[in-house]
């Protein structure tokens, strides 16, 4: 019983965490049209900024702030000398160009921080464990990373839903040329959709960084892995990224348990169901 | 002689006489060159003159390098043709079954669901036993190309492979062009143009993909099966995504849905490699960045670049 509440945690957190970084890849999918295959590197960056910044400072609580901002900048940045220019072409020359900047940035991490594992602790603060039923405890930090995920949906959802910028963004992602015709600076709208889908994707990392520790290729798996949300869930939308990044977290944590050589698989077995099911993905947006 | 078929020929030729140099490196290198380039072609069916981006194209390469890995004996040869014929099979019914999933999905959706397609696969040879793990497998004896008593190569020959690859390369691009001028051909690049109104006009169009999909996958698994004949090894890196990657690079580098483009593509990308390997540790940052402006100020590739040359050379001269 309290092994598997153990792993409901686990998946609980690692379903969470995908949802960071598949909700701003879904983002960019449905109001910019732009599938960013490097979206798992800004997972990557973020988790070696985790490493980099935590060890010059001290502090991981302020390489987190300063990785946010940084992370923000890169994003800003990105837009306006690729992506601004990436909008009116087809999906090859998209899928070229992402794939392209994934060279760059595995080789710059290699050339800055080297191809090495590196561990990062857990802010001490958040170092212990509780105590789950008699035998088993359960460390802090996850439910830590857990509840700081939680607290970011919610932030998600009033921004969406609640706000000015928010009904731009969802105006934008279902009609683009009319929003732009009612006066709405449209351009400025995407770069701000593009710094936060960065910002989402590295800060997942660097909360992450701690209990996976940061390697080489970390972004490529979870690109992936987010693509499997992203078409579950269905593009443009964010609450089906939440549902199926969480369904995603059960099947790989269960699957982990029940059948190791097969977890690999099952997640795309899940997939595969949901593409016969409902091939638009479970939240599909008319 | 019409005047497009003049530089094809002169590369040819080249190739065919190539090995006479002896420069065996570099023999051994360009058969690589030439079996990307079956399995550039094979994507560029479906990328180019259909209008699917597959991003999980490696899966069937990688189907055909284990099935050849799989039907050798520890320490004997296996029969090539059969073997063959086998590995083509495989890829061919794996690709027939991947297509009826991902051809529901369009566009975008494709893209990713053809990647995580492919990455499954990447995990079943990968985390089971099937082919040996993350350490993959060897294939200890070349196969046996002997046929009713007469052996026409033999693969142990690098030389011979060579000829045999380029011989299979021609063939294949000599059938990919008959597909294209056959009515089903015809009807892929009405489907890549406007699949609407193919589909008003009353055509099967999903039967069509299906069967664009599973020929594609089919032609990627001959490559790979020659890939592993070759090198005599087989690990889950030959269907991981990065060579998903590799291979779309090499179809829409050399233009996409082009004839010659997937073969020029193989050979620019290679060299390109080479080049920047030869030159830094840190190659992957010279060529991320050659592709992002190839991106940014060539689209179309290297095939419309050299058309806009050349129509500017010979004043509208146009190649089909």
């Amino acid at each position: 019983m309290e092994f598997a509440l153990i792993q409901l945690l686990n998946a609980l957190q690692y379903g969470l965490l995908l949802f960071l970084v598949a909700s701003g890849l879904t983002l960019i999918f449905g109001i910019m049209g732009i599938i960013n295959l490097a979206h798992g590197s800004f997972y990557m960056i973020g988790a070696y900024m985790a490493f980099t910044l935590s060890s010059l400072t001290g502090s991981l609580a302020v390489a987190m702030v300063l990785g946010v901002v940084l992370s923000v900048v890169l994003g800003l940045f990105l837009e306006w000398a690729l992506f601004a220019h990436l909008y009116r072409r087809d999906h090859l020359e998209q899928v070229l160009l992402t794939y392209g900047l994934i060279l760059i940035f595995e080789e710059l991490r290699s050339l800055i921080v080297g191809n090495d594992v590196h561990g990062v602790t857990v802010p001490p603060m958040f170092g212990g464990s509780i105590a789950l039923g008699d035998t088993m405890t359960y460390p802090v930090y996850r439910l830590v990373i857990s509840a700081v995920c939680v607290v970011i949906a919610l932030g998600m959802y009033l921004l969406i839903q609640k706000t000015r910028l928010g009904m731009m963004i969802r105006a934008g992602a279902s009609n683009r040329e009319m929003v732009g015709v009612l006066g709405v600076n449209v351009n400025l709208v995407f770069r701000l959709v593009f710094a936060l889908g960065v910002a989402l994707a590295a800060f997942a990392g660097m909360l992450a960084a701690p209990v996976s520790s940061v390697y080489p290729g970390m972004g490529q798996q979870v690109l992936i892995i987010c693509f499997v949300v992203v078409v579950i869930g269905g593009i443009g939308s964010v609450w089906g990224a939440l549902a199926a990044s969480l369904l995603i977290g059960l099947v790989d944590t269960f699957g982990k348990v029940l059948v190791p050589e097969y977890a690999g698989v099952a997640v795309y077995v899940l997939m595969a169901a949901i593409l016969l099911w409902r091939p638009e993905g479970l939240f599909r947006r008319a | 002689m019409p005047r497009r078929l003049i530089a094809p020929l002169a590369a040819l030729a080249l190739v065919a006489l190539f090995p006479m140099s002896g420069a065996t490196f570099y023999v051994e290198l360009t058969t690589k060159i030439m079996i990307m380039a079956i399995f550039a072609l094979s994507l560029d069916l479906l990328v180019g003159w259909t209008g699917l981006v597959s991003f999980g194209h490696a899966a069937f390469f990688g189907v055909g390098a284990y099935a050849l890995a799989l039907l050798s004996p520890r320490a004997e040869a296996a029969g090539l043709w059969s073997s063959l014929g086998i590995a083509i099979l495989a890829a061919a019914a794996c690709a027939l079954v991947v297509g009826i999933f991902v051809l529901r999905t369009r566009g975008i959706y494709f893209i990713m669901v053809t990647l995580a397609f492919a990455q499954m696969f990447y995990f079943v040879f990968h985390d089971t036993d099937v082919g040996g793990g993350s350490d993959g497998r060897y294939v200890n004896v070349k196969p046996d190309a002997t046929l009713f008593g007469f052996t026409p190569f033999d693969l142990d020959k690098p030389y011979q492979v060579y000829y045999l690859v380029l011989a299979v390369l021609v063939l294949v691009f000599a059938f990919l062009q008959m597909v294209l001028r056959s009515p089903f051909g015809r009807a892929l690049q009405g489907i890549r143009a406007n699949e609407q109104r193919m589909r008003a006009l009353g055509f099967p169009v999903t039967a069509y993909k299906l069967a664009a999909f599973t020929l594609a996958g089919a032609l990627a698994g001959l490559a790979g099966y020659l890939l592993a004949a070759q090198s005599g090894f087989v690990n889950p890196e030959i269907l991981s995504w990065h060579q998903s990657g590799n291979v779309l690079l090499m179809v829409i580098l050399g233009g996409a849905g082009t004839p010659f483009g997937p073969i020029v593509g193989a050979f620019a990308l290679t060299m390109l490699h080479e080049f920047f390997s030869s030159i830094t540790r840190h190659w992957q940052l010279f060529l991320g960045g050659a592709i992002v402006l190839i991106v940014l100020f060539m689209p179309g590739g290297l095939g419309h670049l050299a058309r806009r040359i050349r129509r500017n050379l010979f004043g509208g001269a146009r190649d089909g």
